[in-house]
Protein backbone atom coordinates (compact mmCIF):
# COMPACT_ATOMS: atom_id res chain seq x y z
CA UNK A 1 0.00 0.00 0.00
CA UNK A 2 1.44 3.18 -0.92
CA UNK A 3 0.01 6.61 0.41
CA UNK A 4 0.95 9.99 -0.69
CA UNK A 5 -0.25 13.61 1.05
CA UNK A 6 0.40 16.70 -0.21
CA UNK A 7 3.48 15.71 -2.10
CA UNK A 8 5.72 19.02 -3.37
CA UNK A 9 8.82 19.25 -5.24
CA UNK A 10 10.22 22.51 -5.85
CA UNK A 11 13.96 22.56 -7.52
CA UNK A 12 16.56 24.93 -6.68
CA UNK A 13 15.93 26.90 -9.89
CA UNK A 14 12.40 27.61 -8.85
CA UNK A 15 10.66 24.83 -11.04
CA UNK A 16 7.77 23.60 -9.23
CA UNK A 17 7.80 19.63 -10.74
CA UNK A 18 5.45 18.47 -7.85
CA UNK A 19 2.30 20.28 -6.96
CA UNK A 20 0.67 18.72 -3.51
CA UNK A 21 0.17 15.65 -5.00
CA UNK A 22 -2.09 13.59 -2.88
CA UNK A 23 -2.88 9.82 -3.57
CA UNK A 24 -3.35 6.06 -2.21
CA UNK A 25 -2.81 3.17 -4.01
CA UNK A 26 -3.59 -0.65 -3.39
CA UNK A 27 -4.00 -2.36 -6.96
CA UNK A 28 -1.25 -4.40 -8.05
CA UNK A 29 0.15 -2.37 -10.82
CA UNK A 30 -0.15 1.27 -10.82
CA UNK A 31 0.86 3.40 -13.77
CA UNK A 32 1.63 7.19 -13.63
CA UNK A 33 0.53 8.61 -16.77
CA UNK A 34 1.84 12.13 -17.98
CA UNK A 35 3.40 13.94 -21.08
CA UNK A 36 7.37 14.49 -20.81
CA UNK A 37 7.97 17.00 -17.99
CA UNK A 38 4.81 16.06 -16.33
CA UNK A 39 6.24 15.29 -13.29
CA UNK A 40 6.48 11.56 -13.65
CA UNK A 41 10.25 10.80 -12.87
CA UNK A 42 10.60 13.07 -9.69
CA UNK A 43 7.53 11.53 -8.27
CA UNK A 44 9.01 8.00 -9.12
CA UNK A 45 12.56 9.41 -7.64
CA UNK A 46 11.25 10.55 -4.49
CA UNK A 47 9.10 7.08 -3.38
CA UNK A 48 11.68 5.47 -4.51
CA UNK A 49 14.37 7.16 -1.85
CA UNK A 50 16.43 8.80 -4.92
CA UNK A 51 14.96 12.43 -4.15
CA UNK A 52 13.71 14.49 -1.13
CA UNK A 53 10.68 15.72 -1.32
CA UNK A 54 10.06 19.55 -0.93
CA UNK A 55 7.15 19.29 1.50
CA UNK A 56 4.54 16.62 1.54
CA UNK A 57 4.79 12.55 2.73
CA UNK A 58 5.19 8.98 1.05
CA UNK A 59 4.33 6.11 2.91
CA UNK A 60 4.94 2.65 1.84
CA UNK A 61 3.36 0.25 3.56
CA UNK A 62 3.16 2.68 6.76
CA UNK A 63 6.91 3.22 6.40
CA UNK A 64 7.63 6.74 5.59
CA UNK A 65 10.11 7.19 2.40
CA UNK A 66 12.14 10.09 4.48
CA UNK A 67 12.16 9.27 8.48
CA UNK A 68 11.85 5.26 7.45
CA UNK A 69 14.25 5.28 4.32
CA UNK A 70 16.53 2.42 5.62
CA UNK A 71 13.49 -0.09 6.25
CA UNK A 72 12.05 1.52 3.11
CA UNK A 73 14.51 0.60 1.09
CA UNK A 74 14.88 -3.52 1.85
CA UNK A 75 11.38 -3.82 0.90
CA UNK A 76 11.38 -1.54 -2.47
CA UNK A 77 14.05 -2.08 -5.78
CA UNK A 78 13.73 0.52 -9.13
CA UNK A 79 14.73 0.47 -12.07
CA UNK A 80 15.41 3.88 -13.25
CA UNK A 81 14.45 5.70 -16.50
CA UNK A 82 16.91 4.53 -19.41
CA UNK A 83 18.72 2.61 -17.47
CA UNK A 84 22.06 0.88 -19.48
CA UNK A 85 23.10 -3.30 -18.95
CA UNK A 86 26.89 -3.26 -18.59
CA UNK A 87 28.02 -4.84 -22.16
CA UNK A 88 31.23 -6.16 -19.66
CA UNK A 89 28.35 -8.14 -17.76
CA UNK A 90 26.29 -11.13 -19.01
CA UNK A 91 22.71 -11.33 -17.56
CA UNK A 92 23.61 -13.72 -14.58
CA UNK A 93 26.31 -10.78 -13.11
CA UNK A 94 24.08 -8.30 -13.52
CA UNK A 95 21.70 -10.26 -10.96
CA UNK A 96 24.55 -11.78 -8.75
CA UNK A 97 25.99 -8.03 -8.67
CA UNK A 98 22.80 -6.62 -7.70
CA UNK A 99 21.82 -9.22 -5.25
CA UNK A 100 25.09 -8.81 -3.53
CA UNK A 101 24.20 -4.74 -3.75
CA UNK A 102 21.36 -5.80 -1.55
CA UNK A 103 23.58 -7.57 1.42
CA UNK A 104 21.50 -10.77 0.30
CA UNK A 105 23.85 -13.72 1.92
CA UNK A 106 25.62 -15.22 -0.87
CA UNK A 107 24.54 -18.76 0.00
CA UNK A 108 21.16 -17.93 -1.14
CA UNK A 109 22.16 -15.40 -4.39
CA UNK A 110 22.86 -18.54 -7.10
CA UNK A 111 19.04 -20.09 -6.43
CA UNK A 112 17.71 -16.56 -6.73
CA UNK A 113 19.86 -15.65 -9.33
CA UNK A 114 18.26 -18.66 -11.28
CA UNK A 115 14.46 -19.00 -10.24
CA UNK A 116 14.35 -15.28 -11.27
CA UNK A 117 16.22 -15.79 -14.75
CA UNK A 118 14.44 -19.15 -15.91
CA UNK A 119 11.37 -16.82 -14.63
CA UNK A 120 11.74 -14.32 -16.93
CA UNK A 121 13.10 -16.67 -20.10
CA UNK A 122 16.75 -16.03 -19.94
CA UNK A 123 18.73 -18.82 -18.19
CA UNK A 124 19.43 -19.83 -21.79
CA UNK A 125 21.49 -16.44 -22.25
CA UNK A 126 22.52 -16.40 -18.62
CA UNK A 127 26.13 -16.55 -19.88
CA UNK A 128 25.94 -14.40 -23.12
CA UNK A 129 27.38 -10.73 -23.23
CA UNK A 130 24.24 -8.49 -22.47
CA UNK A 131 25.92 -6.37 -25.34
CA UNK A 132 24.24 -9.19 -27.51
CA UNK A 133 20.65 -9.28 -26.46
CA UNK A 134 18.04 -7.45 -27.96
CA UNK A 135 16.59 -4.25 -26.22
CA UNK A 136 13.75 -6.50 -25.18
CA UNK A 137 15.88 -9.13 -23.34
CA UNK A 138 18.16 -6.37 -21.83
CA UNK A 139 15.21 -4.47 -20.23
CA UNK A 140 14.14 -8.20 -18.46
CA UNK A 141 17.69 -7.98 -17.01
CA UNK A 142 16.74 -5.43 -15.22
CA UNK A 143 13.32 -7.00 -14.27
CA UNK A 144 15.12 -10.25 -13.39
CA UNK A 145 17.33 -8.26 -11.44
CA UNK A 146 14.22 -6.66 -9.29
CA UNK A 147 12.52 -9.96 -9.09
CA UNK A 148 15.81 -11.95 -7.81
CA UNK A 149 15.53 -9.31 -5.12
CA UNK A 150 12.44 -10.21 -3.10
CA UNK A 151 11.49 -6.27 -3.12
CA UNK A 152 7.64 -5.93 -2.33
CA UNK A 153 7.63 -3.10 -4.33
CA UNK A 154 9.01 -2.43 -7.43
CA UNK A 155 9.11 0.57 -9.06
CA UNK A 156 9.82 1.38 -13.23
CA UNK A 157 10.50 4.58 -14.68
CA UNK A 158 9.49 4.63 -18.34
CA UNK A 159 10.29 0.94 -18.84
CA UNK A 160 9.20 0.68 -22.77
CA UNK A 161 11.15 3.78 -24.02
CA UNK A 162 12.84 2.83 -27.06
CA UNK A 163 11.48 -0.51 -27.12
CA UNK A 164 10.37 -1.86 -30.90
CA UNK A 165 6.73 -3.11 -30.36
CA UNK A 166 8.25 -7.22 -29.88
CA UNK A 167 9.94 -6.13 -27.07
CA UNK A 168 7.12 -3.89 -25.55
CA UNK A 169 4.94 -6.85 -25.57
CA UNK A 170 7.40 -8.92 -24.35
CA UNK A 171 7.96 -6.82 -21.11
CA UNK A 172 4.49 -6.63 -20.85
CA UNK A 173 3.99 -10.05 -20.47
CA UNK A 174 6.52 -10.24 -18.05
CA UNK A 175 5.01 -7.85 -16.23
CA UNK A 176 2.12 -9.11 -15.65
CA UNK A 177 2.97 -11.90 -14.55
CA UNK A 178 4.96 -10.29 -11.97
CA UNK A 179 2.28 -8.15 -10.61
CA UNK A 180 0.51 -11.89 -9.10
CA UNK A 181 3.41 -11.24 -6.49
CA UNK A 182 4.71 -7.97 -6.65
CA UNK A 183 3.33 -4.52 -6.06
CA UNK A 184 4.72 -2.19 -9.10
CA UNK A 185 4.59 1.26 -9.94
CA UNK A 186 5.67 2.61 -13.40
CA UNK A 187 5.06 5.50 -15.24
CA UNK A 188 5.23 5.91 -18.79
CA UNK A 189 3.83 8.66 -21.48
CA UNK A 190 2.16 5.95 -23.50
CA UNK A 191 -1.23 5.64 -23.20
CA UNK A 192 -1.55 2.15 -24.90
CA UNK A 193 1.03 0.77 -22.51
CA UNK A 194 -1.05 2.27 -19.22
CA UNK A 195 -4.26 0.69 -20.72
CA UNK A 196 -2.46 -2.84 -21.21
CA UNK A 197 -0.85 -3.06 -17.93
CA UNK A 198 -2.32 -1.23 -15.06
CA UNK A 199 -4.77 -1.85 -12.44
CA UNK A 200 -5.01 1.78 -11.87
CA UNK A 201 -4.01 4.59 -13.81
CA UNK A 202 -3.38 8.54 -12.34
CA UNK A 203 -2.99 11.18 -15.08
CA UNK A 204 -0.01 13.94 -13.79
CA UNK A 205 -0.14 17.36 -15.66
CA UNK A 206 1.88 20.27 -15.02
CA UNK A 207 3.47 18.25 -11.52
CA UNK A 208 -0.58 18.03 -11.07
CA UNK A 209 -2.54 14.65 -10.37
CA UNK A 210 -5.42 15.39 -12.60
CA UNK A 211 -6.98 12.03 -12.23
CA UNK A 212 -6.60 8.38 -10.61
CA UNK A 213 -8.71 5.73 -10.97
CA UNK A 214 -9.54 2.09 -12.66
CA UNK A 215 -10.14 2.64 -16.34
CA UNK A 216 -13.62 2.76 -16.66
CA UNK A 217 -13.67 4.85 -13.51
CA UNK A 218 -11.34 7.30 -16.07
CA UNK A 219 -13.59 6.91 -18.49
CA UNK A 220 -16.77 7.99 -16.32
CA UNK A 221 -15.37 11.28 -15.71
CA UNK A 222 -15.31 11.62 -19.60
CA UNK A 223 -19.25 10.91 -19.40
CA UNK A 224 -19.72 11.03 -23.46
CA UNK A 225 -19.12 7.28 -24.94
CA UNK A 226 -17.97 8.56 -28.21
CA UNK A 227 -15.22 10.50 -30.14
CA UNK A 228 -14.80 12.03 -33.14
CA UNK A 229 -11.36 13.11 -34.28
CA UNK A 230 -12.10 15.84 -37.33
CA UNK A 231 -9.22 15.28 -39.61
CA UNK A 232 -9.83 18.35 -41.88
CA UNK A 233 -8.98 22.18 -40.79
CA UNK A 234 -12.04 23.28 -40.38
CA UNK A 235 -14.24 25.80 -38.28
CA UNK A 236 -16.34 23.91 -36.06
CA UNK A 237 -19.42 25.20 -33.08
CA UNK A 238 -19.58 23.56 -29.64
CA UNK A 239 -21.87 20.54 -30.01
CA UNK A 240 -25.11 19.94 -28.58
CA UNK A 241 -23.98 17.62 -26.28
CA UNK A 242 -20.48 16.80 -25.86
CA UNK A 243 -17.16 18.56 -25.84
CA UNK A 244 -14.23 20.33 -27.89
CA UNK A 245 -10.39 19.28 -26.90
CA UNK A 246 -7.43 19.15 -28.62
CA UNK A 247 -5.92 15.64 -29.46
CA UNK A 248 -2.38 14.71 -29.65
CA UNK A 249 -1.62 15.51 -33.22
CA UNK A 250 -3.21 18.46 -32.46
CA UNK A 251 -6.96 17.89 -34.51
CA UNK A 252 -9.98 18.74 -33.42
CA UNK A 253 -11.79 16.06 -30.75
CA UNK A 254 -15.17 15.87 -30.41
CA UNK A 255 -16.45 13.82 -27.25
CA UNK A 256 -20.17 13.22 -27.15
CA UNK A 257 -23.10 10.89 -26.67
CA UNK A 258 -23.76 8.41 -29.22
CA UNK A 259 -26.42 10.48 -30.98
CA UNK A 260 -24.98 13.60 -31.10
CA UNK A 261 -22.07 11.61 -32.33
CA UNK A 262 -24.23 10.18 -35.49
CA UNK A 263 -25.71 13.38 -36.27
CA UNK A 264 -22.08 15.32 -36.22
CA UNK A 265 -20.86 12.67 -38.36
CA UNK A 266 -23.33 12.67 -41.11
CA UNK A 267 -22.96 16.23 -41.27
CA UNK A 268 -19.46 15.93 -41.66
CA UNK A 269 -20.20 13.18 -44.43
CA UNK A 270 -22.37 15.66 -46.55
CA UNK A 271 -19.28 18.35 -45.93
CA UNK A 272 -16.72 16.44 -47.37
CA UNK A 273 -14.77 16.43 -43.98
CA UNK A 274 -11.97 14.15 -43.32
CA UNK A 275 -12.89 12.41 -39.94
CA UNK A 276 -12.90 9.30 -37.37
CA UNK A 277 -15.25 8.50 -35.22
CA UNK A 278 -14.52 5.73 -32.37
CA UNK A 279 -15.91 4.50 -28.80
CA UNK A 280 -13.64 6.96 -26.11
CA UNK A 281 -9.99 5.37 -25.51
CA UNK A 282 -7.86 5.86 -23.20
CA UNK A 283 -5.96 8.78 -25.57
CA UNK A 284 -8.74 11.03 -25.68
CA UNK A 285 -9.86 10.18 -21.38
CA UNK A 286 -6.16 11.33 -21.24
CA UNK A 287 -6.81 14.56 -23.90
CA UNK A 288 -10.10 15.20 -22.32
CA UNK A 289 -8.56 15.37 -18.62
CA UNK A 290 -5.26 17.19 -19.12
CA UNK A 291 -7.16 19.33 -21.95
CA UNK A 292 -6.48 23.23 -21.97
CA UNK A 293 -8.94 25.45 -22.55
CA UNK A 294 -10.11 25.62 -26.11
CA UNK A 295 -11.53 29.20 -27.10
CA UNK A 296 -14.41 28.89 -29.30
CA UNK A 297 -12.51 31.26 -31.90
CA UNK A 298 -10.14 29.33 -32.21
CA UNK A 299 -11.92 25.79 -33.22
CA UNK A 300 -10.99 26.19 -36.78
CA UNK A 301 -10.21 29.18 -38.98
CA UNK A 302 -9.61 28.16 -42.52
CA UNK A 303 -13.37 26.85 -43.77
CA UNK A 304 -16.76 27.43 -42.32
CA UNK A 305 -18.16 24.31 -42.29
CA UNK A 306 -21.46 24.49 -39.95
CA UNK B 1 13.20 -3.11 12.05
CA UNK B 2 15.57 -3.24 9.08
CA UNK B 3 16.94 -6.51 7.63
CA UNK B 4 19.91 -7.84 8.57
CA UNK B 5 22.37 -7.58 5.40
CA UNK B 6 25.43 -9.18 4.41
CA UNK B 7 27.87 -6.24 4.31
CA UNK B 8 30.45 -7.80 2.95
CA UNK B 9 28.04 -9.21 -0.21
CA UNK B 10 27.34 -5.21 -0.83
CA UNK B 11 30.89 -4.28 -0.47
CA UNK B 12 31.61 -7.33 -3.26
CA UNK B 13 28.82 -6.07 -5.48
CA UNK B 14 31.13 -2.93 -5.89
CA UNK B 15 33.88 -5.09 -6.82
CA UNK B 16 32.22 -7.02 -9.25
CA UNK B 17 30.99 -4.57 -11.17
CA UNK B 18 34.29 -1.83 -11.21
CA UNK B 19 36.50 -4.36 -11.00
CA UNK B 20 35.80 -8.65 -11.48
CA UNK B 21 33.44 -8.22 -14.12
CA UNK B 22 36.22 -6.47 -16.45
CA UNK B 23 39.19 -8.04 -15.44
CA UNK B 24 37.70 -11.59 -15.99
CA UNK B 25 35.34 -11.17 -18.96
CA UNK B 26 38.07 -8.48 -20.60
CA UNK B 27 41.68 -10.39 -19.67
CA UNK B 28 43.16 -7.44 -21.54
CA UNK B 29 42.58 -4.72 -19.06
CA UNK B 30 45.09 -6.61 -17.38
CA UNK B 31 47.76 -5.73 -19.36
CA UNK B 32 46.31 -2.15 -19.37
CA UNK B 33 46.53 -1.64 -15.74
CA UNK B 34 50.27 -3.53 -15.72
CA UNK B 35 51.75 -1.15 -18.30
CA UNK B 36 50.23 2.44 -16.91
CA UNK B 37 52.86 3.15 -13.99
CA UNK B 38 55.35 1.92 -15.66
CA UNK B 39 55.83 4.63 -18.35
CA UNK B 40 57.29 7.18 -16.38
CA UNK B 41 59.37 5.08 -14.17
CA UNK B 42 61.16 3.79 -17.46
CA UNK B 43 62.36 6.96 -18.92
CA UNK B 44 63.02 8.42 -15.30
CA UNK B 45 65.14 5.07 -15.10
CA UNK B 46 66.94 5.39 -18.29
CA UNK B 47 67.74 9.35 -18.08
CA UNK B 48 69.17 8.83 -14.50
CA UNK B 49 71.38 6.08 -15.89
CA UNK B 50 69.52 3.96 -13.25
CA UNK B 51 70.14 6.24 -10.01
CA UNK B 52 66.82 6.93 -9.47
CA UNK B 53 65.10 3.96 -9.91
CA UNK B 54 64.31 3.11 -6.32
CA UNK B 55 62.56 7.14 -6.42
CA UNK B 56 60.76 5.94 -9.15
CA UNK B 57 59.57 2.39 -8.01
CA UNK B 58 58.43 4.01 -5.02
CA UNK B 59 56.51 7.07 -6.72
CA UNK B 60 55.25 4.77 -8.94
CA UNK B 61 53.41 3.44 -6.11
CA UNK B 62 52.11 6.16 -4.83
CA UNK B 63 50.70 7.22 -8.67
CA UNK B 64 49.08 3.95 -8.91
CA UNK B 65 47.63 4.38 -6.04
CA UNK B 66 46.49 7.80 -6.52
CA UNK B 67 45.97 6.66 -10.12
CA UNK B 68 43.24 4.27 -8.51
CA UNK B 69 41.71 7.08 -6.24
CA UNK B 70 40.66 9.03 -9.04
CA UNK B 71 40.00 6.28 -11.72
CA UNK B 72 36.85 5.91 -9.23
CA UNK B 73 35.88 9.84 -10.12
CA UNK B 74 35.69 8.34 -14.19
CA UNK B 75 34.26 4.92 -13.03
CA UNK B 76 31.36 6.30 -10.64
CA UNK B 77 30.21 8.76 -12.73
CA UNK B 78 29.96 6.58 -15.86
CA UNK B 79 27.82 3.63 -13.48
CA UNK B 80 26.00 7.22 -12.34
CA UNK B 81 25.16 8.69 -15.45
CA UNK B 82 25.32 6.45 -18.69
CA UNK B 83 24.31 3.40 -16.94
CA UNK B 84 22.51 5.11 -14.00
CA UNK B 85 22.94 2.10 -11.68
CA UNK B 86 23.70 4.42 -9.00
CA UNK B 87 19.87 5.12 -8.64
CA UNK B 88 19.37 1.80 -8.53
CA UNK B 89 21.77 1.12 -5.53
CA UNK B 90 20.44 4.38 -3.89
CA UNK B 91 16.80 2.87 -3.73
CA UNK B 92 18.65 -0.59 -2.39
CA UNK B 93 19.81 -1.38 1.62
CA UNK B 94 23.20 0.06 0.34
CA UNK B 95 24.76 2.96 2.31
CA UNK B 96 26.62 5.95 0.53
CA UNK B 97 29.73 4.72 2.86
CA UNK B 98 29.47 0.71 1.57
CA UNK B 99 29.15 1.71 -1.56
CA UNK B 100 32.16 4.12 -1.75
CA UNK B 101 34.55 1.84 0.10
CA UNK B 102 33.28 -1.08 -1.98
CA UNK B 103 33.98 1.12 -5.25
CA UNK B 104 37.78 1.96 -3.23
CA UNK B 105 38.38 -1.47 -2.67
CA UNK B 106 37.50 -2.58 -6.77
CA UNK B 107 39.93 0.52 -7.74
CA UNK B 108 42.58 -1.55 -5.80
CA UNK B 109 41.46 -4.85 -6.88
CA UNK B 110 41.60 -3.38 -10.41
CA UNK B 111 45.66 -2.51 -9.70
CA UNK B 112 46.60 -5.61 -8.44
CA UNK B 113 48.56 -6.67 -11.22
CA UNK B 114 50.72 -3.10 -11.46
CA UNK B 115 51.26 -3.52 -7.20
CA UNK B 116 52.63 -6.97 -7.44
CA UNK B 117 54.92 -5.77 -10.07
CA UNK B 118 56.24 -2.80 -8.65
CA UNK B 119 56.39 -4.69 -4.93
CA UNK B 120 58.48 -7.08 -6.42
CA UNK B 121 60.55 -4.49 -8.04
CA UNK B 122 60.59 -2.56 -4.52
CA UNK B 123 61.54 -5.62 -2.68
CA UNK B 124 64.82 -5.78 -5.13
CA UNK B 125 65.93 -2.30 -5.86
CA UNK B 126 64.51 -0.12 -2.64
CA UNK B 127 66.61 -0.93 0.47
CA UNK B 128 64.38 0.22 3.25
CA UNK B 129 64.55 -0.83 7.10
CA UNK B 130 61.03 -2.60 8.72
CA UNK B 131 60.18 1.22 9.58
CA UNK B 132 60.63 2.62 5.87
CA UNK B 133 58.92 -0.18 4.64
CA UNK B 134 55.93 0.34 6.97
CA UNK B 135 55.71 4.14 6.36
CA UNK B 136 55.94 3.88 2.45
CA UNK B 137 52.95 1.43 3.37
CA UNK B 138 50.67 4.57 5.09
CA UNK B 139 52.12 6.88 2.88
CA UNK B 140 50.38 5.02 -0.28
CA UNK B 141 47.67 4.00 1.80
CA UNK B 142 47.00 7.60 2.91
CA UNK B 143 47.31 9.22 -1.08
CA UNK B 144 44.86 6.76 -1.67
CA UNK B 145 42.48 7.27 0.68
CA UNK B 146 42.73 10.87 -0.44
CA UNK B 147 42.35 10.45 -3.87
CA UNK B 148 39.20 7.79 -3.20
CA UNK B 149 37.20 10.14 -1.63
CA UNK B 150 38.39 13.13 -4.13
CA UNK B 151 36.80 10.93 -6.97
CA UNK B 152 33.62 10.24 -5.03
CA UNK B 153 33.12 13.72 -4.35
CA UNK B 154 33.84 15.18 -8.05
CA UNK B 155 31.72 12.22 -8.67
CA UNK B 156 28.66 13.02 -7.21
CA UNK B 157 28.71 16.48 -8.96
CA UNK B 158 28.89 15.69 -12.25
CA UNK B 159 26.00 15.03 -14.35
CA UNK B 160 27.73 14.22 -17.67
CA UNK B 161 30.69 11.72 -18.10
CA UNK B 162 32.01 14.71 -20.31
CA UNK B 163 32.18 16.87 -17.04
CA UNK B 164 34.33 13.99 -15.11
CA UNK B 165 36.86 13.87 -18.15
CA UNK B 166 36.99 17.67 -17.14
CA UNK B 167 37.52 16.85 -13.79
CA UNK B 168 40.36 14.08 -14.54
CA UNK B 169 42.49 16.63 -16.60
CA UNK B 170 42.84 19.19 -14.02
CA UNK B 171 43.19 16.19 -10.98
CA UNK B 172 45.67 14.20 -13.06
CA UNK B 173 47.43 17.63 -13.53
CA UNK B 174 47.41 18.84 -9.77
CA UNK B 175 48.40 15.36 -8.41
CA UNK B 176 50.84 13.60 -10.99
CA UNK B 177 52.41 16.63 -13.45
CA UNK B 178 52.86 19.34 -10.49
CA UNK B 179 54.60 16.72 -7.92
CA UNK B 180 58.06 15.88 -8.31
CA UNK B 181 57.06 12.07 -7.11
CA UNK B 182 59.51 10.49 -9.73
CA UNK B 183 62.39 12.43 -8.30
CA UNK B 184 63.61 14.73 -6.11
CA UNK B 185 62.11 18.47 -5.49
CA UNK B 186 64.87 19.16 -5.65
CA UNK B 187 65.33 18.85 -9.55
CA UNK B 188 62.75 21.84 -9.75
CA UNK B 189 63.59 24.91 -10.61
CA UNK B 190 63.42 27.31 -6.91
CA UNK B 191 60.00 29.20 -7.97
CA UNK B 192 58.58 26.38 -9.44
CA UNK B 193 59.26 24.26 -6.33
CA UNK B 194 56.55 26.46 -4.41
CA UNK B 195 53.57 25.61 -7.39
CA UNK B 196 54.55 21.81 -6.20
CA UNK B 197 54.15 22.17 -3.16
CA UNK B 198 50.38 22.76 -3.72
CA UNK B 199 50.07 19.24 -4.02
CA UNK B 200 49.44 16.45 -1.56
CA UNK B 201 51.16 13.96 -3.51
CA UNK B 202 54.45 16.19 -2.90
CA UNK B 203 54.51 16.05 0.42
CA UNK B 204 53.79 12.15 0.31
CA UNK B 205 56.76 12.09 -2.38
CA UNK B 206 59.18 13.93 0.41
CA UNK B 207 58.88 11.00 2.49
CA UNK B 208 58.84 8.26 0.31
CA UNK B 209 62.14 9.82 -0.47
CA UNK B 210 63.53 10.16 2.89
CA UNK B 211 62.64 6.89 3.38
CA UNK B 212 64.38 5.14 0.65
CA UNK B 213 67.42 7.27 1.04
CA UNK B 214 67.70 9.68 -2.16
CA UNK B 215 67.06 12.66 0.07
CA UNK B 216 67.11 13.96 3.37
CA UNK B 217 64.62 15.91 4.96
CA UNK B 218 64.48 17.23 8.20
CA UNK B 219 62.55 15.75 10.87
CA UNK B 220 60.12 19.16 10.83
CA UNK B 221 59.67 18.74 6.98
CA UNK B 222 58.91 14.73 7.67
CA UNK B 223 56.65 15.20 10.60
CA UNK B 224 54.86 18.44 8.60
CA UNK B 225 54.68 16.32 5.26
CA UNK B 226 52.81 13.79 7.64
CA UNK B 227 50.52 16.55 9.00
CA UNK B 228 49.80 18.00 6.19
CA UNK B 229 48.92 14.19 4.18
CA UNK B 230 47.09 13.33 7.27
CA UNK B 231 44.74 16.36 6.69
CA UNK B 232 44.16 16.68 3.84
CA UNK B 233 42.95 13.04 3.17
CA UNK B 234 40.92 13.31 6.56
CA UNK B 235 39.13 16.89 5.18
CA UNK B 236 38.62 14.89 1.66
CA UNK B 237 36.94 12.17 3.23
CA UNK B 238 34.64 14.05 5.52
CA UNK B 239 33.74 15.60 2.76
CA UNK B 240 32.63 12.40 0.68
CA UNK B 241 30.80 10.95 3.62
CA UNK B 242 29.15 14.80 4.82
CA UNK B 243 28.62 16.56 1.18
CA UNK B 244 28.18 13.50 -1.35
CA UNK B 245 25.18 14.06 -3.02
CA UNK B 246 23.84 10.30 -2.00
CA UNK B 247 19.88 10.87 -1.61
CA UNK B 248 19.51 14.41 -4.19
CA UNK B 249 17.65 16.77 -2.33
Amino acid sequence: MIGIARLTKRYEDGTKALDGVTLRLDKRITTILGRNGAGKTTLIRIMSTQLLPSSGTVTINGLDVVKDVGMVRDIISSIPQEMKVMGIATPYDHVEMYLNARGIPPDEIGALAEKALKDLELWRVRDKSTADLSGGMRRKVFVAMALASKAEVIFLDEPTTGLDPISRDELWKTLRELKRERFIFLTTHYLQEAEALADKIGILEDGKLKAIGTIDELRAKVRYPYSIKVLSDVRMEKPEKGEIIKGIDGHLQIVTTEAEANRISRKLIDKRVRFSMNPITLEDIFYFIVKKPIEEENYGDEEEWW
Amino acid sequence: MAMKRNGGSQLYASILVNAIFAMVNYPVVLISTVLAPFSLLIVITFVSHGTLLPVAIAGALIMTMISAGTSMQQDLSHLKNDFKLQDMIVSSPTSALVYLVGMAISEVVYSIPALAVLIVLAAVYVHATLLGIVAMFFVVLIMFVFAVSLGFVLSTLTSDVVQSWAFAGIVSTILSALPPVYYPITYIPLPWQYLAYLSPATYAAEIMQNTVGLTTFSATTILIDWAVIIAVAAVMTYLAVKKAKWRED
